[in-house]
């Protein structure tokens, strides 16, 4: 699943709350490179000399977790749920910083340590609204975005993990 | 037209639910569309529910076509 919305006009890019930003959203079941992923969407939506700063989060997969080894992992989501709420994420952010582009991709299914799972990127004139909005973003997404993972242990038993952390007070 | 039922995770475990189209007579709000499908299992403490794709609470009203969704606290990212 893949949307992604037109690039504005250079004349309306500072003009925010008029239009929506570039941006993608993906839930994909095939390995993330993250890298690859960034590039892409850069050359494709943005233009070089607009934007002064990338700030980018990539989440992977541990081999740990609660104090137990974890050997593999899948994850779940609810499919046209987690597209909206994560288009209605970066609407939010979008009126919050002054930005050029989002791109946020997740994986699901089976996960192996090391996989990565999630990115979000956010491009920005500054580094402040980029950092910022990128942290927010990941905040959101996992406080809010309809995915859930399950974990497996090293003696082949699972579990749902129960709930995330807060990000920002833990 | 009914209601369709989707329940995630350990929901989906809980109730042995996927996803179900029930009809509307006798049903007005989310809690009326639980217990249609969950007889008399009780909603754990931390269910989220939502309406066509948008979170709602046990008494948001739904209607024909709506679609309801139970499921456990988000663990993604």
């Amino acid at each position: 699943m893949h949307s992604t919305q037109n690039a504005e006009s250079p004349e309306s890019k500072n003009n925010r709350l008029d239009k929506e930003i570039p941006s993608s959203v993906k839930v994909i079941s095939e390995p993330l490179d993250p890298w690859q992923e960034i590039t892409t969407f850069q050359s494709e939506y943005l233009t070089q000399g607009e934007f002064g700063a990338t700030a980018t989060f990539v989440g992977t997969m541990r081999d740990f977790n609660e104090g137990d080894d974890v050997t593999g992992m899948t994850l779940e989501h609810y499919p046209g749920m987690t597209e909206k709420q994560l288009q209605e994420i970066i609407h939010e952010a979008q009126h919050q910083w002054t930005l050029n582009g989002v791109l946020i991709v997740h994986r699901v299914g089976p996960l192996l340590p090391g996989d990565p799972i999630v990115i979000v990127a956010c491009w920005s004139a500054h580094r402040a609204d980029a950092f910022e909005a990128c942290r927010q973003l990941m905040e959101a997404l996992k406080s809010r975005i309809p995915f859930w993972k399950k974990e497996t242990l090293s003696d082949e038993s699972d579990r749902w993990v129960e709930k995330n952390t807060d990000g920002y007070t833990s | 037209m009914g209601i369709k039922v989707k329940c995630f995770a350990s929901m989906r475990e809980y109730l042995d639910l996927s996803e179900r189209e029930i009809a509307i007579d006798g049903i007005t709000t989310v809690a009326d569309v639980w217990r249609c499908v969950a007889g008399d299992k009780p909603m754990p403490e931390n269910t989220l529910c939502a309406v066509n794709q948008t979170q709602a609470d046990t008494e948001f009203n739904v209607s024909a076509g709506d679609e309801v969704a139970f499921f456990p606290p988000v663990t993604g990212g």
